[in-house]
């Protein structure tokens, strides 16, 4: 019988103190954060879309080979030895490759990072940035390559000039191979005759 | 309800039974929208309740901090399409949420909105409300037998036995205002709240403190109305994380959205009955307060009474059948009759 008014008791005081939790929760700040209106502060080395700074890029393809789902797509084009147009990185560092595509596929990223710590001139990292989702699969594909027309002319153009000048080493040479073998064999016969 | 039927005659409707007719059909109208509107506001309510008791904000993206919300949920739920289980019992579970809703209809005949503003000012008022209450049982327990599905089944059978257990210790508590003021008629129970213990009006004046019975009483009135009408702690019927949504599981459409119009009904009928009962009715806190209208006082205490279900809701976690009826029987029916025995020895010796 004790037992059946400890209960009544403890239900009445159990209650009061519950509804007295709910009640001051009431009006506590709420948590939520309107999203597309206000958004969260995201920790300054998450990890979220890559992101590539085509100024500093060298080409050396390092993070394209360290990605294990290989979904770095880089192109790079050697240019000629006395080309200069191409300039140096941040770090002064003298690039000798055009970089004309360099894609990240963000559909196939696993986010592990393992592309930016091979970067010699940590061009490649990861932003803040989380917003990914679009419409397509292939929007998915980012491209970092913002090669000017001018450059990638003038870069075709050096490289078509040194084509040039090699072919015309090459036939210098060969001509002066073929002539130098006639003058020899003109001898060989004379030494025979 | 009289001064209607003589309108409708003195635009020229002179057949009285037409014109009664006509009274009648315009009030239940009045009182349709007046618990569509009702509950439109009650689940706003219920969802910001919710939302910042759990820290939340709860909707805020239709009109100024979500006031569209509910507007927009009903247009989608008039959308949506109207299924019937090839299985089901078809012509009980197209009746069963038109019965439902009718029990619930039936008790604004004599539910007051304020002073004199109630349909038919029966002399068993009271009484009457507690009958009609009990149909709710017959509509529910038609739902889950008529969807042929197991969960729905027992959502039904469970709702029958919670509400024909609560239906007592309501009853019972109900009856200590009977007693006090010694009528069922509704108007007579709130009039007798108007002077109180020292000859004051204000809430004085109200049953609940008049004497500790009375106190105990409304707060078990509270409890168990609170089952009645099928709300948090006590949703066994519907309890969606055990049976879907018990009997209403194969409901969609307009016939679910009666079924949650009867369950807001419910809660205002269960605001309207404490606060007639115990909380004085449409008789101002303040004595000789003539400022506030009656009926805003008594739609304002049926409202509190209605957020305190709210807040019960997210304060408790669902009761289990056994802990159901224990409530019930061993613990708010012998305390509504010791309460019974006690307000009769209060009025006896101080009344």
């Amino acid at each position: 019988m004790t037992q059946y008014f400890q209960n009544i008791i403890e239900a009445i005081s159990t209650t009061a103190v519950s509804f007295g939790v709910t009640f001051k929760h009431l009006f506590t700040k709420s948590v939520t954060l309107q999203y597309p209106d206000e958004r969260w502060e995201m920790p300054e080395r998450s990890r979220m879309r890559l992101y590539m700074n085509w100024d500093d890029c060298i080409g050396c393809l390092k993070c394209a080979r360290a990605c294990p789902v290989d979904c770095i797509h880089i192109t790079t084009t050697k240019v000629p030895k006395d080309f200069d147009g191409l300039g140096e990185t941040s770090g002064g560092m003298k690039k000798r490759l055009l970089v004309e595509q360099f894609d990240i596929d963000m559909a196939e990223c696993l986010y592990c990072g393992l592309c930016t710590f091979p970067c010699p001139t940590d061009c490649i990292y990861f932003t803040t940035e989380y917003e990914h989702a679009t419409y397509e699969k292939g929007e998915l594909v980012y491209d970092y390559a913002p090669v000017p027309e001018q450059l990638k002319n003038d870069v075709y153009e050096a490289i078509e000039e040194e084509k040039k000048a090699k072919e015309a080493a090459r036939k210098e040479k060969q001509r002066q191979k073929t002539k130098d073998r006639s003058e020899s064999s003109d001898e060989d016969n004379d030494q025979e005759a | 309800m009289q001064q209607l039927i003589q309108f409708l005659q003195g635009i020229g409707i002179g057949n009285q039974v037409l014109a009664a007719g006509l009274a009648i059909l315009s009030y239940s109208l009045m009182v349709f929208t007046f618990i569509a509107v009702f509950a439109l506001i009650a689940i706003y309510l219920e969802r910001k309740v919710s939302g910042h008791i759990q820290d939340r904000l709860g909707p805020m993206r239709h009109g100024w901090h979500g006031l569209l919300q509910t507007v927009a949920d009903t247009i989608k739920l008039l959308g949506k399409e109207d299924i019937i289980p090839a299985n089901a019992d078809r012509r009980l579970f197209i009746m069963a949420p038109v019965i439902l809703f009718a029990a619930t209809f039936l008790v604004f005949v004599a539910l007051p909105f304020g002073p004199g503003a109630i349909a038919a000012d029966l002399n068993i008022g009271l009484f009457f409300i507690i009958a009609v209450t009990s149909l709710v049982v017959v509509g529910i327990i038609m739902a889950g037998y008529a969807s042929n599905n197991k969960w729905s089944l027992y959502g039904g059978m469970r709702s029958a036995a919670q509400i024909v257990s609560y239906e007592i210790p309501v009853g019972l508590s109900l009856l200590i205002g009977v007693m006090m003021a010694g009528t069922l008629n509704i108007s007579s129970l709130v009039n007798a709240q108007s002077t109180g213990l020292f000859g004051q009006g204000g809430i004085l004046g109200w049953n609940f403190i008049q004497n500790p019975f009375a106190f105990i009483a409304f707060f078990v009135y509270l409890v168990a109305g609170t089952a009645e009408a099928n709300r948090t702690p006590f949703d066994l019927p519907e309890s969606e994380s055990e049976l879907v949504a018990g009997a209403f599981t194969e409901y969609s459409g307009m016939r679910w959205a009666f079924f949650f119009l009867a369950e807001y009904a419910n809660m205002w009928i269960v605001g309207v009955l404490a606060s007639v009962v115990f909380l004085g009715g449409w008789h101002s806190p303040i004595p000789g307060d003539t400022l506030i209208p009656g009926s805003l006082w008594l739609a304002l205490k049926a409202l509190a009474i209605v957020f305190v279900q709210m807040w019960a809701r997210w304060t408790f976690p669902r009761l289990r059948v056994d802990q159901l009826m224990v409530t019930s029987w061993k613990y708010l029916t012998p305390i509504a009759f010791v309460n019974i025995f006690g307000v009769g020895l209060w009025l006896v010796l101080f009344g």
